[in-house]
């Protein structure tokens, strides 16, 4: 092989390579074996925000206050001192509840635990964590370089950076589970849905919460259904209400691969503010792009050779210096 | 004897204080970033936790630090010797756009403190993307200051060490031009896991990697071109226009392929449509595209190519057009979704035209006291 036919074949090679024609690409991740989450339950949401102030309670944050309204939380979306927030949807008169026109809803925002979570396969330092049983991702401050790249890889932009703080760190929720708080390890539920008086908040494992989700969507508007509270395996007590119009789709069932925080709503999920997700996560294809060209660094290696050895040649010939 | 001297002449003068100036400015605001955190400084946000820190500082900054592997591969890897006077330079401006984009990563990280964690073998992650670009970053400053060394040993005249060097050396150029193919398609990567807050237009997932590394690649040149053709004005030395309208060639063929695989990617995927949608991101993406075509055009031509003023030009055009390029992908058409938007602070903005300033200042000093610049019969008294 002479020099031009290698450096044809390296570069063709290199150009197959960095375009990497896909073929290699993993799968989604699938759900961990035992899965844990809940169901936001729009419909049943009545904006009370006593998940937001349980939530600040069991992670010991502030609560926020914005001008003269002292009384509640007023935080108005994720950030460092807020995990767990409620949000409305209005249009026109906001008259009629979970009505897109002349209606008003409400929306939980918090980190939707991800089946195959973007935070966890951009993290350069192994911060982030998708718990191999559970399926819950937690961080870790102690290792953590404060790049952002998690919050750039977060399909929901639930990662929140401490601006304000020289020494900040970064806020997610943790499903009540990070170290010294261990709700779920210890066999408890989130502080949201415990603390939700109507169930529109309900923990318990995966399968069991889309089995609820799934259910919902089969009722008859109108029908009156027994909700549950709490745990969804074993609910703390039940309201009968009528059932409303479900849109027929559990937001979390297949998005960008699923997450365990599953969503189910009278308004349609992009009118929430919902991203725009296909059912592939992105996060798999680009650790395919990673993965094809970098396998075991051999592609590095081989190329690292060629080159060293048309480096040698080239400069031989000429007795250069740099 | 060396084929490269110092260009001598004052090292202090009017242009070196106003940089100075801009630096102090910079440093201040440095200073408050550390003390108070990077919200006193930055616009920084929950939607956009990447600023022009990110994506000038290191995404363009290292891309326009590209010269030294361009030139690398067109000496080492196709031999063509007669470049070699260009290196130089070109190694040291690289070596300083890269060490801007080390210090960048620094200043920008959360928690600066822990980011030696990125170099514990059991803290990495290898599916991150950003792990290879910082490793492979740090890697490659390592390499470019090894590269730079013989300049360094000439100067101080230890020419046993340089001897020595000088045997090993191949080694070292070779991952110079491996590095740099690395991490710089990795900063493509980077986009793939950003998902749907890229816009389509720059959205093009597995190619990103590729178009990555070909506009570094592009850029690279167009640097050593940009520099070559300013440093012959600045420092009223003879042009090497002769040199430069070669590179002007490859420039072509590479801004070629790069067109043909960003509109093949576009008609492919049916985005058509949104190039001409007639909003911001359908003005950037043809205000980047025109860029593109404008040096594409010019150096077509051998008139254009031998034009000391054309080439500039397209050079800076080029320039612009792979800065927009990676701009408009990471920052001004990102749409992280409603409630969030990000313009730079004026502090922020200060810090990067500081570090820049220092950057500058250290190239300046740099050629005129150590052996960088190539030897010329008659060269006059610089004087700037």
């Amino acid at each position: 092989m002479n020099r031009r036919d290698f450096l044809r074949a390296s570069l063709g090679g290199a150009a197959a390579a960095l375009s990497s024609g896909g073929a290699s690409a993993r799968p989604n991740l699938t759900p961990a074996p035992e899965a844990v989450g809940m169901l936001f339950d729009s419909t049943l949401c009545v904006g009370c925000k006593a998940c937001v102030s349980a939530c600040k309670e069991v992670n010991d944050m502030p609560p926020t206050v914005l001008g003269d309204d002292v009384q509640y939380d007023s935080a108005r979306d994720l950030s460092h001192e807020t995990l767990n927030v409620i949000k409305v949807y209005t249009n026109g008169q906001p008259i009629t509840k979970d009505s897109v026109t002349d209606g008003f809803a409400f929306e939980k925002r918090s980190c939707m635990h991800c089946v195959d979570p973007g935070c966890v396969s951009v993290c350069p330092v192994t911060a982030l964590i998708r718990h191999p049983v559970t399926g819950i991702v937690t961080y870790d401050a102690e290792v953590c370089i404060g790049c952002r790249t998690c919050m750039t890889g977060c399909p929901y932009n639930v990662p929140q950076f401490d601006y304000g703080n020289p020494w900040g760190m970064l806020y997610k929720c943790q499903m009540c589970n990070q170290k010294g708080v261990e709700r779920i390890d210890k066999g408890g539920m989130t502080g949201c849905a415990e603390s939700c008086p109507t169930g529109a908040t309900l923990f318990g494992s995966r399968a069991a919460l889309l089995e609820e989700a799934r259910r919902r969507m089969t009722l008859q508007p109108g029908e009156i259904y027994n909700y549950p509270r709490g745990d969804v395996r074993e609910p703390s007590s039940h309201h009968e209400k009528a059932v409303p119009h479900y849109q027929q789709h559990v937001w979390g069932e297949k998005e960008a691969g699923g997450t365990n925080v599953m969503h189910i709503s009278s308004i349609p999920f992009d009118k929430l503010g919902m991203p725009p997700l296909g059912e592939r996560s992105h996060v798999s294809i680009s650790e395919g792009v990673q993965h094809t060209l970098y396998s075991y660094m051999a592609l590095p290696a081989v190329v690292l050779g060629g080159l060293t050895w048309l480096v040698k040649r080239n400069t031989d010939d000429e007795g250069d210096d740099v | 004897m060396s084929h490269y001297q110092p260009l001598g002449g004052r090292v202090v003068t009017l242009p070196f204080v106003f940089l100075g100036v801009l630096a102090l400015i910079g440093l201040y605001y440095l200073a408050d970033r550390f003390i108070n955190g990077m919200g006193a400084v930055t616009n920084l946000n929950g939607g956009f936790p990447w600023g022009i820190w990110v994506v000038y500082d290191i995404v363009v900054g290292t891309a326009l630090a590209c010269g030294g592997y361009a030139l690398a591969v067109t000496v080492y890897i196709f031999n063509k010797g007669q470049y070699h006077p260009l290196i130089r330079p070109a190694l040291l401006a690289s070596l300083l756009g890269y060490g801007l984009g080390g210090l960048g990563a620094i200043i920008d990280m959360g928690r600066w403190w822990q980011f030696y964690n990125l170099f514990l073998p059991w803290q990495m992650n290898f599916n991150s993307v950003m792990l290879e670009v910082g490793l492979c970053v740090s890697a490659y400053i390592v390499v470019l200051m090894i590269e730079f060394l013989p300049t360094v040993l000439e100067k101080f005249k230890a020419e046993a060490l340089l001897k020595k060097l000088n045997k090993v050396l191949f080694i070292v150029i070779a991952l110079g031009v491996l590095l740099p193919t690395m991490h710089q398609s990795s900063l493509g990567t980077m986009l793939i896991a950003m998902g749907w807050k890229v816009h389509p237009l720059w959205q093009t997932l597995h190619l990103q990697p590729l178009l990555a590394v070909l506009t570094a690649f592009t850029m690279g040149f167009s640097i050593v071109v940009f520099e070559g053709s300013l440093s012959s004005v600045g420092f009223r030395r003879k042009p090497e226009t002769h040199l430069l309208s070669g590179l002007g060639k490859i420039i072509v063929g590479l801004i070629a392929t790069y067109l043909v695989i960003r509109f093949g990617e576009i008609l492919v995927r049916g985005k058509l449509g949104l190039v001409f949608a007639g909003d911001l991101a359908s003005l950037m993406f043809l205000i980047e595209t025109a860029l593109f075509v404008y040096p594409l055009v010019v150096l077509m031509s051998p008139r254009g190519r031998e034009n000391a003023r054309s080439l500039l030009f397209a050079a800076v055009s080029m320039l612009l057009a792979g800065t927009l390029y990676r701009f408009n992908a990471f920052l001004i058409t990102l749409d992280p979704g409603p409630g969030y938007s990000y313009f730079p602070a004026l502090p922020e903005i200060m810090v990067t035209v500081g570090l820049v300033a220092i950057e500058i200042m250290v190239f300046l000093f740099v050629v005129k006291t150590f052996p960088v610049m190539p030897r010329e019969d008659h060269a006059p008294a610089p004087n700037v």
